[in-house]
């Protein structure tokens, strides 16, 4: 039944794809999206049945791929990245049916948008290494042909693509030497056979694979510093592919590091989980921190996403450590915290994107600093953005602090652990899960307050006007779903329970009960939100019918609409508010050794005295420093390598053949 | 009893002696106690700065008054804010009420004993100063938009030291639980001189200080433009908004001194909903919440404020005290 659906959902993408292909323009967009919305309902069911059901199924076709066949198989954790997948791309299939009305997509994005959800359904339920790269390569070239879209109109997309494009593939081709390693040494290609053969293995070529894979995971889940393509790719893509790249590509690469590291390598060795916490802890300090200098919206959801990424590796890690030193329990709540935390981030993140979309849309910018006063023009994509926000910064009542709370407690009981690496290892990760919270409701606080709040800064921004319904329906199903899991997260515990036991290379007990809120099994702790969104409204509504009460008679029939101080001024213009640049001004100057922005103040005089300034300009921008110090020498040394090898071909055909003498004669000299 | 063995029976609710109806009513009293006793202290901090500086001082209760007056006076919008601005204040209320409903301040397990975990407390403190500093963005204005970038800024340094404080103190009691944490502590009075509680202390001190905005890190009762932090952000509520807000403040700063009472020296606190033990607990709460306000205000007439930009040094200092304090806990476990 999960297989049938399953399939018929991949056929269903495939199908979306091949209409947006060949439609006529105006029948195309619809087609594709409807085909799409079907295709993620099958995943989602299918997904679904596996992870209510907990029976994992698997398949395999020798006809489809020559040589060596199809795998596909759906265990709980591969349907649980299906699922996440199925929902974001469902909201994003809805959200693109009115984002076209505006944009028009060429003939190709139509077509790229279904393929690449395939894909992203694809890839966790491939079931052996040659599937499995053929998906994950699936997937790197629809969403690289989908950020090249708008290449014509701007450099900048052209320059993400690139970036993108290399970024991924040497991931992919780390990832590509790891499995072929293990397949070769396992005797087999299935993950069922590598799994079986594992034992056999030496510790050495486990890590050596578990290393490589690492680095190709990582460079997809945005992990520092492979993160650099990121805050590139996700602002230039149209905005349902952000979406989905932050909402569940990204996620693809958590999955890929516990496939490979707990279910095919067996949980190994102590100092890999420790290397993933490194990777979580810096991603996840220099994700927030850019997050809450940057001034463009999508740029600051992306180093989000860095951030949030770095929070889940923080909780595999800690997972896979725990498992190694035999703490069974205390692995499985780490690990179902970071799966939880994953879960929520697509749904808000997704939620977020779609709404920075509905903001471009609007306005023809994603700069906060010339938006503004969108509460009022739009107040339903400001409801729904803001419900992503108030997520994201985890206040109680939004999944975002359920999972962050889950990942808390997670880390805190983990210090019951023995072993002095491990310890040393959790307390690290606490303290930036604990630096990150208060960057990023500083960011989000930012985006909301500068983007929807206050007077409009420019023209755009005050003649937007409310996005099409369909962009809004993708958005509310996400931002409802934030809420939902936010008051009862425990409706997800079997659920998360289930993944994260085949998840584990060692079965673990369930570490929480069941109930609506969270409620530790083992180890001392619970939250039941419910009852404190309950006493939430209890309280606002009390407090405001106190105030009401206690008011004069005359005071309670109008608020007096009047103009805001201005230190005297009469007139309060837009030019005086705070602009997102500076409201991260004080922020930037406390992390000013990590952020390094760069400032440019160019006065011109007038001709006649030095004293009269003409004109002033200021520029300012923040460039990733991890960027300029670790890439920019690599792509200058290999710029001055291909300048240099352009040199040997000069046209001569003395020369060529010269060439082609040596070469032969070495191949002689290396065959005798 | 162990502290796993203290905690769980909370969490599963064999540890709480009386039954919900009388817990709810601790809770009420609480919330009823903080509400009164939040705008007390205020004007108790202001009454010791008058006298410390030679002055007479309003008196103590003039807050209250202050309150009084605030929310009969006219409702004013501002001009170009959205509905953000009129639910900002009461939202700061609101969850800053939760808090208190929740925290073992009167009594050591309030309603939700189980679910009262330390986080909760410390995102409810953040959803309110989240909220005012949207409604300081709401109007539109360079004052509030700058109060609340400061706030946000503050707030951010701030928080990560009160979270590690509070891991700090839940990893003898092996839970974040604050019923949990106060209880483990009674039963083992020893804890309160660790060394790992008296880091945590100070951390939490300079925490308390920079999220109540007192000297050296926010001055209250400045109005001069370019240092304001708080007051800069609410300059736009007016009337029963300004009440709201201005409840709300006292309200967290009552939360903040008796979760530091009760966490660190939990002496007095009823452990049942009986009369007598409640009564007792009420007057030795604003007891010790009276001498840290002796404290805090005798710190806020002894330093200068600080500038803004040295304030994250102060506050990195109380972070890398509360990591101190969780290595020490851990060495000496």
């Amino acid at each position: 039944m999960s297989e049938a659906a399953y399939l018929i959902g991949l056929g269903a993408a495939g199908a979306a794809a091949l209409l947006g292909a060949t439609l006529p323009a105006r029948r195309r967009v619809l087609g594709a999206a409807l085909l799409s919305s079907a295709a993620c309902v099958c995943a989602f069911l299918a997904a679904g049945q596996v992870l209510v059901s907990g029976h994992a199924w698997s398949a395999h076709s020798a006809e489809v791929l020559p040589l060596t066949g199809v795998s596909l198989s759906l265990d709980p954790l591969s349907a649980l990245f299906v699922a996440a997948a199925a929902v974001v791309g469902l909201a994003a299939s809805c959200y693109a049916i009115g984002y076209a009305a505006h944009s028009a997509p060429s003939r190709t994005a139509t077509a790229m948008l279904p393929a690449f959800l395939g894909s992203l359904l694809l890839v966790p339920a491939a079931s052996s290494v040659a599937t499995f790269m053929v998906a994950w390569e699936l997937m790197a070239l629809t969403s690289l042909l989908l950020l090249l879209n708008e290449h014509r109109q701007r450099k900048e997309a052209r320059d993400a693509a690139q970036w993108y494009a290399a970024m991924t593939h040497v991931g992919a081709a780390a990832i590509l030497l790891g499995l072929l390693l293990l397949a070769t040494h396992a005797g087999g290609q299935t993950f069922a056979a590598i799994a079986a053969h594992r034992g056999q293995l030496s510790v050495a070529l486990r890590s050596a694979v578990f290393v490589l894979t690492l680095v190709g995971f990582a460079s997809k889940a945005g992990a520092v510093p492979l993160h650099v393509w990121l805050p590139r790719a996700h602002p230039e893509a149209p905005s349902p592919v952000s979406a989905l790249m932050s909402g569940a590509m990204v996620n693809l690469g958590i999955y890929g590091i516990i496939r490979v590291g707990e279910d095919l390598l067996g949980g190994g060795v102590l100092w890999w989980w420790l290397a993933v916490v490194a990777l979580g802890v810096v991603s996840a300090v220099f994700g927030a921190l850019h997050a809450a200098a940057s001034a463009d919206v999508k740029r600051l959801l992306a180093y989000s996403t860095v951030d949030n990424i770095g929070l889940i590796l923080v909780g595999v890690g800690a997972a896979g450590a725990l498992a190694v030193s035999g703490e069974r329990l205390l692995a499985a709540l780490a690990l179902l915290a970071a799966l939880f935390h994953l879960v929520n981030h697509a749904l808000f993140k997704g939620c977020l994107f779609l709404g920075a979309g509905a903001l471009q849309h609007a306005t023809g910018t994603r700069d906060l600093d010339r938006l503004g006063g969108l509460a009022r023009r739009m107040p339903v994509t400001a409801a729904l953005f803001g419900i992503g926000a108030l997520s994201i910064s985890a206040l109680p009542g939004f999944n975002g602090f359920a999972s962050e709370w889950l990942l808390l407690e997670s880390l805190l009981h983990g210090f019951a652990d023995h072993t002095d690496a491990t310890v040393v290892a959790l307390l690290i990760g606490v303290a930036a899960l604990a630096i990150t919270g208060g960057l990023t409701a500083a960011a989000f606080v930012k985006a909301l307050g500068v983007g929807f709040l206050g007077q409009p800064r420019t023209a755009g921004a005050a003649s937007a006007r409310e996005v099409a319904p369909s962009m809004l329906v993708g958005m509310a199903l996400l931002a409802a779903s934030c809420i939902a899991l936010g008051i009862a997260p425990g409706v997800l515990l079997p659920v998360l329970e289930r993944a994260t036991a085949s998840g584990l290379a060692v079965r673990p007990p369930s570490p929480l009960r069941a109930g609506l809120g969270l409620d530790l099994a083992g180890v001392s702790g619970a939250i039941e939100p419910a009852l404190v969104v309950a006493g939430l409204l209890g309280a606002l509504v009390l407090a405001w019918a106190l105030v009401r009460l206690s008011a004069r008679r005359s005071a309670l029939r109008h608020a007096r609409t009047a103009e805001a101080w201005g230190c005297g001024r009469e007139l309060q213009t837009a030019r005086m508010e705070v602009t997102a640049t500076s409201f991260a001004e004080p922020l930037q100057r406390v992390f000013v050794d990590v952020l390094r922005p760069d400032h440019d103040l160019e006065v011109t005089h007038v001709a006649e005295s030095r004293f009269f300034p003409q004109a002033i300009s200021y520029q300012h921008r923040i460039d990733d420093g991890l960027e300029r110090v670790l890439y920019r020498p690599v792509i200058d040394a290999v710029s001055a390598w291909g300048r240099l090898a352009r040199r040997v071909p000069n046209g001569s055909v003395h020369r060529y053949l010269a060439f082609g003498f040596v070469a032969l004669v070495l191949i002689l000299v290396v065959l005798a | 009893m162990s502290p796993a063995a203290i905690t769980a029976a909370l969490v599963t609710g064999t540890a709480t002696p009386t039954g919900l109806g009388p817990r709810i009513a601790a809770s009420i009293l609480q919330v009823a106690a903080v509400a009164v006793g939040g705008p007390l202290l205020v004007g108790l901090m202001a009454k010791i700065r008058a006298r410390a500086e030679g002055r007479i001082g309003a008196p103590i209760s003039q807050p209250l008054r202050d309150l009084r007056k605030l929310v009969r006076k006219e409702r004013i919008h501002a001009e170009h804010a959205s509905a953000v601005l009129t639910l900002a204040p009461l939202v700061l209320v609101a969850s800053a009420a939760v808090a208190v409903a929740i925290s073992p301040l009167v009594i050591t397990a309030p309603v939700l004993a189980g679910g009262a975990d330390a986080f909760v407390v410390v995102y409810l403190l953040l959803m309110g100063s989240v909220a005012l500093a949207l409604g300081g963005l709401d109007p539109g204005t360079a004052f509030g938009g700058m109060g609340s970038s400061r706030a946000m800024t503050i707030g951010a340094l701030a928080e990560p030291a009160l979270l590690v404080s509070i891991l700090a103190l839940s990893i003898q009691a092996e839970t974040s639980n604050l019923p949990g944490i106060v209880t483990a502590t009674l039963a083992h009075p020893g804890w309160m001189a660790n060394p790992e509680r008296l880091l945590a202390l100070v951390a939490v001190v300079v925490v308390v200080i920079a999220e109540t905005g007192r000297i050296p890190v926010d001055n209250p009762s400045t109005h001069l433009e370019l240092t304001m932090i708080h007051e800069a952000m609410v300059l736009e509520h007016a009337g029963p908004d300004l009440g709201l807000v201005t409840l709300g403040e006292a309200m967290r700063l009552g939360l903040l001194f008796g979760l530091v009472a009760n966490l660190f020296f939990p002496w007095g606190i009823a452990t049942n909903a009986s009369l007598p033990h409640l009564a007792l607990g009420v007057g030795v709460l604003g007891a010790k919440a009276a001498a840290i306000a002796l404290v805090i205000a005798l710190i806020e007439v002894s330093t200068a404020k600080l500038r803004l930009f040295r304030v994250p040094e102060l506050l990195s200092g109380a972070f890398v005290l509360a990591v101190l304090a969780v290595m020490t806990g851990l060495v000496t476990r």
